[in-house]
């Protein structure tokens, strides 16, 4: 049985990540660390479930973890990908340089 | 009303064809081929097309078509003996109820008709031979397609003279309008040419309106559209006057619109001179002899029901004569010698339209029948000159034809095409328009007498323009100056190349014919009491027999308010017979006229000028020259008074097209979402980071919702409750 309080920590340290994701995410240009940045977002998330998970006796805060980490390893072997591509393109990881493929 | 399950058993149930006309069919259903031949010649021709022939073979086909057809009417014609049906096949034929439309592929073979079919396949066939000549520069580019237009034109034009039934007419008449179209505009490069063939279309669609309303008030008072049915229904008076009864009123002028635009009389006139862009045998054919014509026959063939007004058949005399003169009156001053004919064919089919109107059918027939031939050669030599002096039409460049080798068959032929034109005693022209004259002294109505002086007058003219050609080119010292239609000979080394055999074998078999064409007066009559020849006899057994002088028919009819009756109301011309006088009369116009032209001409050529520059420097008559050489501005008043406003129109309405329905209705609803997407647009810039923010605004917005829906909720709940607008409603502006 988790505490209330030691709950509170998680889901603390949970929506830090999140955070931190986020606004790296807004903030930095270069296509890897934004991808970086994603990931921490990704993390944060997936805390908060097992957190609850746990907290509420009901496995499936883990069943949906595991999800996420699946969804994060293929998102993460296309993002790297695609970022190799791109970096042959055009010899840079500046995510303003590629503003024309909106067209 | 209409039901379909009614209609189809009657259909299969009633023959349309009585048994006797079946057995007709079996006889005389090879006549079918006259109009068959010229079908064939068409389908051969397109064949030769798609083989893409080099040769005359298309001249040679049409040719062979069309004497087959000439000679199987004069097999019809010797084997004649009374009006017959020969029904072909049926083609449009409704009933219901009580009533029925009937007008089958049949032809109507009468004297009238075989008289037109005779003169129109003849002449068909000679102007053939001589296009064969004529076209020769176009073998392998134009030939094809010309033989194919004479071949559609020579099928349309015997439907609409063989035709059992007003519709069969109507075919034709569109049939030959769209010939006359597709010949015209023979030289489709030629911009004046295709100008002229619009013109040419558009002027007879006014027409067109007329004969197809007249066809449908027919239809609605007589309940047929076949000859022979609504001369029943005529002749036992049991027509129907529906409208009000206006309807049989409004025929014959509706038929006389249809007559005027076909037949160039005023004001449709206008599209005929501008025809002579046309290759010339299509002038000579189309323009001069045959087509022309074919608002005469229209009115013949409908004559009864021009009877039975008081004042149709004044309109007609008078738009014919006023035709008639005012067409000379340009024709006097022009100097292309193919206009100058142009403009006399106008004026001899304003004569015609006179005789229908003064009650001589027969000697409008019979002016049809000379003027087919001696126009003909007319306009056959003005076309052997063109092609032999590379399109040159201007009289004052041709001089003294007659005496250079191997133009002596066309300077003949040619005086004896002016001279029946002219009307110079003992031609054939001379007794077919003394017909006409004489009659208009005769016949009592509304200015007749003022109308036969008028006409008088315009033989005087004719006589005059006729001769101004032909003194001109033809006699007087030998001078000529190339066309500009060289086909790549220097105008310095031109040589004028004379007509070879097709070309001078035409020429000759026509204008023998022109002069034989005076014969038929002369013939005796077998039906008792008939006078005039042959024409009379074709004449009268026709619906158009009250026109015929000594015919049974003619002076039963009452005509104009006064019996048409001879020995009651025979008018006068300064006392004498006019039948006697004209003779004399028309005679001494004829060699006034000559005489004025050899003056001016011949003998002292420079004296016209002089004359016409006496005219020009006086300030009083300056204008009579002016506007005769230029057609007395007609074109340009149609210009002023009708294209012009329709221009006008047209571009009010491209303006409204343009701005209204393009600009504001169509591109307008276009500019909404448009518009509305320009506010959203800014969003997708293709910068990551600023997705990004705006999929972090969704969020957030919907983590809000989420939190606060209960307080959404119970906040929308107030202000659309009934309780709350009430208490608003009882109390305005008492919120406290």
């Amino acid at each position: 049985m988790m505490s209330f309080g030691a709950l509170s920590g998680y889901l603390l340290v949970s929506a830090l990540l999140l955070a931190i994701g986020l606004v790296g995410f807004l903030v930095r240009r270069n296509l890897i660390v934004m991808f970086l940045c994603t990931e921490l977002m990704f993390q944060g998330v997936a805390i908060a479930f097992i957190a609850m998970g746990k907290y509420l006796f009901d496995y499936s805060g883990q069943v949906m973890v595991i999800f996420v980490l699946t969804v994060a390893a293929a998102e993460a072997a296309l993002a790297l990908a695609l970022v190799v591509l791109l970096h042959r393109q055009s010899e840079t990881l500046d995510a303003d340089s590629f503003g024309e493929l909106h067209e | 009303m209409i039901s379909a399950p009614l209609i189809i058993p009657k259909m299969i149930a009633m023959p349309a064809v009585p048994v006797d006309q079946v057995l007709d069919a079996v006889n005389l259903s090879w006549a079918g081929f006259i109009l068959w031949m010229p079908l064939l010649s068409l389908v051969l021709c397109g064949l030769c097309a798609s083989f893409k022939v080099k040769t005359k073979a298309p001249a040679v086909i049409t040719v062979i078509c069309l004497a087959t057809s000439f000679v199987l009417t004069l097999f019809l014609w010797q084997g004649y003996e009374q009006p017959e049906t020969i029904h072909l096949f049926d083609w449009l034929q409704v009933h219901w109820a009580n009533d029925s439309f009937i007008a089958n592929f049949a032809l109507y073979i009468d004297s009238l008709t075989l008289l037109w079919m005779l003169f129109v396949t003849g002449l068909g066939t000679l102007i053939a031979v001589y296009a064969s000549e004529y076209m020769e520069h176009d073998v392998g580019k134009g030939y094809t397609r010309f033989f194919a237009g004479v071949s559609v034109f020579l099928f349309a034009m015997s439907c609409l003279v063989m035709g059992d039934n007003l519709l069969m007419l109507y075919l034709g008449w569109e049939g030959v309008g769209f010939a006359s179209y597709w010949l015209i505009g023979y030289f489709y490069q030629k911009p004046s040419a295709v100008a002229a063939a619009k013109k040419a279309f558009i002027v007879n669609r006014i027409g067109d309106v007329g004969l197809a309303l007249a066809i449908y008030l027919i239809w609605v008072t007589f309940g047929t559209v076949q000859y022979d049915e609504i001369s029943t229904v005529l002749a036992s008076n049991s027509y129907e006057s529906e409208f009000g009864g206006w309807s049989i009123q409004a025929i014959p002028y509706l038929l006389m619109l249809a007559a005027f635009g076909k037949s160039a009389q005023l004001p449709l006139y206008v599209w005929l001179p501008d025809a002579m862009e046309g290759p010339t045998p299509v002038s000579a054919l189309i323009h001069a002899a045959t087509m022309v014509t074919a608002g005469i026959y229209l009115i013949i063939r409908t004559y009864p029901l021009f009877l039975l007004d008081s004042h149709a058949l004044e309109v007609v005399a008078w738009v014919g004569g006023l035709t008639a003169f005012f067409a000379a009156t340009i024709g006097m001053a022009q100097y292309d010698i193919k206009r100058i004919m142009a403009y006399s064919t106008v004026s001899q089919l304003g004569y015609m339209f006179l005789g229908l109107g003064v009650i001589t059918s027969y000697g409008a027939a019979y002016h049809v029948f000379t003027h087919a031939f001696f126009k003909a050669v007319l306009f056959l030599t003005c076309g052997a000159i063109m092609h032999g002096f590379a399109g040159q039409l201007d009289l004052r460049r041709l001089s003294g034809l007659r005496k250079m080798r191997g133009w002596k068959v066309v300077s003949y032929t040619m005086l004896i095409g002016c001279l029946c034109l002219a009307g110079f005693p003992f031609t054939s022209g001379y007794f077919s328009k003394d017909a006409i004259l004489a009659e208009a002294f005769v016949t009592q109505g509304a200015g007749f007498k003022f109308l036969g002086w008028l006409a008088i007058f315009t033989a005087g003219l004719t006589a005059y323009y006729t001769f101004r050609v032909w003194f001109r080119v033809c006699a007087g010292p030998v001078h000529y100056e190339a066309g500009d239609d060289l086909h790549g000979e220097s105008p310095d080394s031109f040589h004028p190349h004379a007509p070879r055999f097709a070309i001078n074998f035409v020429l000759i078999t026509i204008s023998v014919g022109a002069l034989l064409a005076a014969i038929p007066y002369f013939m005796p009559n077998q039906t008792e009491g008939l006078r005039g020849g042959w024409i009379a006899e074709m004449v009268n057994d026709s619906p158009a027999s009250a026109g015929v002088p000594g015919s049974s028919e003619s002076g039963t009819h009452m005509t104009h308010g006064t019996l048409h009756d001879e020995s009651a109301t025979h008018g006068d011309i300064l006392g004498m017979n006019p039948h006697k006088a004209m003779y004399y009369i028309s005679g001494i116009v004829g060699f006034i006229g000559i005489g004025i032209a050899f003056y001016f001409h011949l003998l002292s050529r420079t004296s016209a000028d002089y004359m016409r520059g006496k005219l020009l420097a006086s300030r009083a008559t300056r204008w009579l020259p002016t506007a005769m050489e230029n057609k007395w501005y007609v074109d340009e008043i149609y210009i002023a008074l009708i294209r012009s406003p329709l221009w006008i129109l047209g571009k009010v309405f491209s303006i409204f097209d343009k701005y209204i329905i393009d600009g504001a209705i169509v591109n307008g609803i276009a500019h909404i979402p448009r518009g509305v997407a320009s506010w959203f647009s800014p969003l997708h810039n293709g910068a990551v980071q600023s997705y990004a923010v705006s999929m972090l605004g969704g969020a957030i917005l919907i983590v809000l919702l989420m939190l606060f829906m209960p307080e959404i909720i119970e906040f929308s709940q107030s202000l659309f409750t009934p309780e709350v607008l009430d208490q608003t409603a009882q109390v305005p502006g008492g919120e406290k």
